[in-house]
């Protein structure tokens, strides 16, 4: 196993590691507000429409958003357990805790794409593509285009953090991420329950808030 | 004092196209983010002057309507996201901020050149939008406007929301390199004050800049598929808009003023040869605008909608800016009483920045408040203002700077007559250009029209007149630097005598900043140790 190396700039391992962790918790702070954006967006216009956006929330399936909330929360505690097993040196165990964290972030987005195509079927579709004839108004429109924004915004992420993961994989399968030096899957694992973290808040806002 | 170094310095380590384009060396990539910024700012000037050469008659005379509403906002777009925001803390914060705490690079330099090449890739997009058709709908984007304008919006929302991750990198990396980074022996509070204020800076590039890009992202997104989310016909909020771009915008402005700040700390301490009036008054201060300035933005929708209540609470908390940036100014001036100053470039600019930045502060103060917001809104008056304190202050900080940190930067010195005439000239051209406009805001003009009744002419004439010699002193003060660059005498390795450690090191410094691990035992300021004590307490060997 090849040791872990400390790039010349720094002083030691532990400080490159402890920089690699703050510079990844300011980095997911900066997501935050990138989605704080929009969840105000959407507190501002559940207010103005506030009887609209309930009635568009009862539209929206409960069942797919809250089987997604149980499928990614899930591939949450396996990332989780990835981090645990690298840092027991168990890096087989870690590489299979990985592989079911990356089926489970493909099936939220395979889960998603139904969603969509159940969406698209009713015409409930952003801004000027909306053509529902169940629930109309200008605030079933504004709930629909900040709908597919926050949830395609989220995809987004998902399927970076999926990239992430796939990534980190081949590195723990090449041996170049193990018990000495797991920062960089630790780094992915965060990410990943940032991802988790930000669907937690989608999850009522889009589907329970009735 | 380190005279001759027997290593060789990052200029002469490694030399070649590539040496410059793949590097990771901070300084380089400072360096090169300097080169950038200037050109920008030239850009950005050059659009201001033909602005102004319009203006000098009430009629038309260059260009009609659509094409000066082009200009303007490519000038406001060129000098707020290519020249400004950038400017002082990726240049400079590259360039010292790393030696001043002691390390020998920041904390993650691959993502440091990335964040240069995503900043040149955001100013092609921008700027290849001008050769699309340009923008008319002025820096700020305004909805509903933008979602129907003509113009290419689209590439240009996108070109910034690019610049806008750069900027957001450069944060990270410098939050992260304050944080771990710091040399043996370095406590926070014996960093320099320039330090302090890209730290402060870079909270606000990390926490702010998100919100830009989203909402950037929703207009470009409203103006190619029409998705409404701010167009009141389909039942959006035009002034949400308002309200998502000033919550990035207003901190942007402490984006561009906090690092000057930190410069002028420093010139004050190494001119006046005495430690600051209050360390922890500089440099909590910075701290302190970086968080009241996250709950100002208010102040710019006073005639948008918004209730009185409101209003008052934006206007107060706009003032507590104030009472940060006066707490700031009487700090530095208290350093300079009585101090056995030593006169100089740096310095000249130092008192341009002091008056503009005073002057525009309290102007600043006067539209915070609503009453007086009202009539002056959207005339030269804010114009005036906020190019008295954003540009005056950053410009004639970004210009000390540089004649601040050239001798460290290329170890070479230029010719302080030449300097000091040139502060003078961009002060008075700058003051020229701008103060006309106080009064023509006052008496009612409005601001981005290219016509104007008669009565104004002569105030517009002498505001152009202004631009021209300021345009003229930026030519001299680059041409200058330029000429030092390749001719200037050899400068000494601490040639201001200053005891802030990014001169502890040689000048220019070698490729990993020092020859050993720094270590220190001191403040950055401790001028009440001698010469030699001081250096002992700092050294790398």
């Amino acid at each position: 196993m090849p040791a872990p190396r400390t790039a010349e700039h720094f002083a030691d391992l532990a400080t490159q590691q402890r920089a690699a962790r703050l510079g990844m918790w300011t980095f997911l702070a900066s997501e935050v507000l990138l989605f704080a954006g929009l969840f105000a967006l959407y507190g501002a216009y559940r207010v103005r429409y506030r009887d609209a956006f309930a009635e568009a929330v009862r539209h929206n399936t409960l069942w797919f958003g809250t089987t997604n909330t149980f499928v990614l929360l899930t591939s949450s505690l396996t990332v989780a357990l990835a981090v645990r097993a690298i840092r027991a040196d168990r890096c087989g165990s870690a590489l299979v805790f990985v592989g079911l964290t990356i089926v489970l972030g493909l099936g939220f987005l395979g889960i998603k794409g139904f969603e969509y195509a159940d969406h698209i079927e009713h015409g409930l579709l952003p801004a000027r593509f909306f053509s529902s004839d169940v629930i109309t108004g200008p605030g079933a429109i504004i709930f629909y285009t900040i709908y597919w924004i926050a949830t395609g915004l989220h995809g987004v992420h998902v399927t970076a953090g999926l990239c992430v993961l796939g990534w980190l994989a081949t590195r723990i399968a090449h041996d170049r991420v193990d018990a000495t030096n797991p920062v960089a899957l630790e780094l992915g694992a965060m990410y990943w329950h940032l991802v988790d973290m930000i669907w937690l808040f989608l999850w009522p806002l889009l589907y329970l808030t009735r | 004092m380190i005279e001759v170094s027997p290593v060789p310095s990052f200029l002469a380590a490694k030399t070649g196209p590539r040496a410059w384009l793949l590097t990771r060396d901070h300084k380089r990539i400072g360096l090169m983010f300097l080169f950038a910024t200037v050109a920008f700012l030239f850009l950005g000037g050059a659009f201001a002057m033909l602005l102004r050469t319009e203006l000098v008659r009430p009629e038309r005379d260059l260009f009609d309507a659509t094409m000066y509403n082009r200009l303007f906002t490519m000038h406001g777009v060129v000098m707020v996201f290519l020249f400004m925001i950038p400017s002082i803390p990726a240049g400079f914060g590259n360039f010292v901020l790393p030696i001043m705490i002691g390390a020998r690079d920041v904390a993650f330099p691959r993502l440091n050149l990335a964040s240069f090449y995503i900043y040149l890739i955001g100013a092609f997009v921008t700027l290849g939008s001008l050769v699309g058709g340009g923008v008319d709908t002025g820096w700020t984007f305004y909805t509903p406007y933008s979602s129907t304008s003509p113009t290419a919006v689209a590439p240009t929302a996108i070109g910034i929301f690019i610049i806008g991750i750069s900027s957001i990198i450069t944060g990270i990396n410098f939050i992260t390199t304050v944080h771990t980074m710091r040399a043996k022996g370095m406590r926070w509070h014996d960093m320099p004050l320039f330090v302090w204020s890209i730290y402060a800076t870079s909270i606000i590039q990390v926490l702010a800049t998100p919100v830009l890009g989203l909402t950037l992202v929703l207009v470009g997104l409203d103006h190619v598929l029409g998705i409404g989310l701010f167009d009141p016909r389909v039942g959006g909020d035009p002034v949400l808009y308002q309200h998502l771009f000033w919550f990035y915008s207003h901190p942007a402005v402490y984006i561009m003023i906090l690092p000057a700040m930190g410069v002028i700390s420093e010139i004050v301490c190494t001119f006046a040869h005495r430690n600051p009036a209050s360390y922890r008054a500089i440099a909590y201060s910075s701290l302190g605008i970086a968080f009241v300035g996250f709950l100002t933005w208010g102040h710019h929708l006073f005639v948008s909608g918004m209730s009185e209540t409101d209003a008052a609470i934006f206007g107060v908390l706009s003032m507590f800016v104030a009472v940060f940036s006066a707490i700031k100014v009487f700090t530095w001036t208290g350093t300079l009483y009585r101090a056995s100053i030593r006169l100089g470039t740096p310095l000249g600019y130092l008192f341009a920045f002091l008056f503009l930045f005073v002057f525009g502060g309290m102007t600043g103060v006067a539209v915070a408040t609503q009453s007086l917001d009202v009539p002056w809104h959207d005339t030269y008056f804010v114009v005036a203002h906020f190019h008295f304190i954003m540009v005056g202050g950053t410009t004639t900080a970004f210009l000390a700077a540089w004649h601040y940190w050239f001798p460290k930067m290329f170890g070479r010195m230029y010719d302080e007559r030449v300097g000091l005439l040139t502060a003078a000239l961009v002060f008075g051209g700058f003051f020229m250009t701008f103060f006309p406009q106080f009064l023509l805001g006052n008496a009612g003009m409005p601001r981005r029209y290219y016509s104007y009744p008669d009565q104004y002419q002569a105030l517009h004439v002498l505001s152009t007149g202004g631009s021209w010699a300021l345009g003229l002193a930026m030519l001299l003060a680059f041409g200058q630097l330029v000429v030092a660059w390749r001719k200037g005498p050899r400068a000494p390795a601490n040639p201001w005598h200053s005891r802030s450690f990014e001169w502890s090191t040689s000048s220019p410094p070698p490729e990993h900043n020092f020859v050993g691990p720094f270590v220190v035992r001191r403040g950055a300021y401790d001028y009440d140790l001698t010469q030699e004590e001081a250096d002992a307490r700092s050294t790398d060997r």
